[in-house]
């Protein structure tokens, strides 16, 4: 990723493969999902740009979360809302960084307890790598090869800015 | 320490819920704004979150309580926790002793969480004081000193009918604020929301002795005492109170406190009437006013179940967090 690239490109090369695989894959209607908080800021971009007409769904995954036992409850839950029935839907999970996998592991247990989706497929902004789980995407914005300690956030909605941050 | 300062640990998150008192406002709203979240979660197909997956919760219970436990019992299920009611009722003289006698041994079975009702003030308190370290309390009801759950849901239900300024808002709480528990962690939490007005309604008999100390405006009138509110919380009238000389009939009672149609004129015109159950129907309200348009008594209820969710998983909590 070069460090002064427009998001707005990234997303628009999303919108190209995501198109491509929906035709290929011969889905009908996908509907879009996106995950707390930048996971929704990029799915409202995709949905409009690729001309979605279904509400865009939401998805706090705090509630299925794997380390509540360790750090507890976030303090800031927003309700999911998935304005839609999942059943038979072809569902496409929006995230903006694919890390551990283990968000996705969340937001695919709580997907499932809406219903049963005819399939999903996953898009991230970025791919920083540094997988604990047998989880890859099938769209990527940009892969990033990032460091243990290093740490990479989306800021947005507006304007929407990404930052490499080191931990001390 | 004081008896409060067992709710909350050092980093000020909830360890146990015993009383409103003791607790401050934004951990009030922490609660609410969990709860809101957890209200999404009857709309799954499987309604059930994983959260509290392989702790046990006990309901015990040394006084008898249908809605309160079910609800409870309906919470802990949706966070995946599993559950066991104890009924206990005994005489008050051996106790004490035996109250110690069954924790030790719940305790020693593994238990995360009890859930307490007892006809003693304190008695959540006094288990709290009592139990092992990594073991939580949420108290459902203690005699007459405090309902925190029930007052946490009736304020739920208070913000998703008016919205989320209470400065605005004038609520009178009627009936038998005496021996009510209820009403005791609704004047709590009606202030630390910082309530425009808050009004208590009933015969000087049912008044305690300091309750404008309380923060609270006391009327002997239920026409004035309604008068331009925009919540009525009804309380409910216990038959034994009756023997004890302190209110003439329920006849007579419902003639002056009793809730009508034609008496809720005096409130506000958008009045939303509310009652923590069961209700006396012809002794506290009107049927007519029960099942109306401005009672929100049924919601009541299923708000009960997200709030006592988001309260037993925040003390669920782990108790020192890591700060990620």
């Amino acid at each position: 990723m070069n460090e002064r690239e427009d998001i707005a490109t990234i997303i628009d090369d999303m919108v190209v493969q995501l198109d491509e695989l929906v035709v290929s894959s011969g889905h009908t209607n996908p509907a879009i999902v996106g995950i707390h908080t930048g996971g929704v800021w990029i799915a409202e971009q995709l949905q409009r740009k690729m001309a979605i007409k279904e509400p865009l769904g939401s998805l706090d995954i705090a509630f299925y979360r794997d380390d509540f036992t360790r750090v507890g409850m976030n303090p800031v839950v927003r309700p999911s809302e998935l304005p839609f029935s999942i059943d038979n839907r072809h569902i496409i999970l929006v995230d903006d960084v694919l890390h551990t996998g283990r968000t996705i592991r969340a937001a695919l247990n709580e997907l499932f307890d809406y219903g049963r989706p005819a399939s999903i497929m996953l898009a991230t902004l970025i791919d920083r790598g540094g997988r604990e789980l047998p989880i890859q995407a099938n769209v990527v914005g940009r892969y990033v090869d990032l460091k243990p300690e290093e740490h990479i956030k989306l800021s947005g909605p507006e304007p929407l800015t990404l930052e490499i941050q080191k931990t001390a | 320490m004081s008896r409060d300062n067992l709710q909350i640990d050092g980093n000020g998150q909830l360890r146990h819920f015993l009383s409103i008192s003791g607790l401050n406002r934004q951990l009030l709203i922490d609660i609410l704004d969990t709860a809101e979240s957890f209200a999404g979660v009857t709309e799954q197909t499987v309604k059930k979150v994983p959260l509290l997956r392989g702790k046990t919760i006990v309901n015990l219970f040394f006084e008898a309580s249908t809605r309160t436990r079910t609800t409870f019992e309906l919470a802990a299920k949706r966070l995946s926790a599993d559950v066991l009611n104890i009924n206990i009722t005994q005489s008050s003289a051996t106790k004490g002793e035996t109250l110690l006698d069954t924790l030790r041994n719940l305790e020693a079975m593994h238990v995360d969480m009890f859930i307490v009702r007892h006809a003693d003030s304190g008695a959540a308190h006094f288990i709290a004081q009592n139990i092992a370290p990594h073991v939580s309390i949420i108290n459902a009801g203690d005699g007459r000193h405090s309902h925190p759950t029930q007052a946490m849901l009736d304020m739920f239900t208070i913000r998703r009918v008016k919205g989320p300024d209470f400065g605005r808002l004038r609520v009178a709480i009627v009936g038998d604020i005496m021996h009510s528990r209820v009403a005791r962690s609704q004047i709590h939490a009606l202030n630390l929301l910082n309530t425009g007005e808050v009004r208590i309604v009933a015969p000087k008999t049912l008044i305690p002795a300091h309750a404008e100390a309380l923060g609270t405006h006391v009327f002997h009138d239920l026409r004035e005492g309604i008068k331009d509110v925009d919540v009525i919380i009804m309380l409910r009238l216990q038959h034994e109170r009756m023997q004890g000389a302190l209110l003439p009939s329920e006849h007579e009672y419902f003639e002056l406190f009793g809730l009508t149609e034609s008496k809720l004129a005096y409130a506000s015109p958008d009045v939303t009437v509310m009652h923590p159950g069961p209700i006396n129907r012809g002794v506290e309200m009107d049927s007519e006013v029960a099942d109306g348009s401005r009672s929100v008594i049924l919601e009541q209820v299923t708000h009960g179940i997200a709030v006592r969710m988001a309260v037993m998983s925040m003390a669920m909590s782990p108790k020192e967090a890591p700060v990620e």
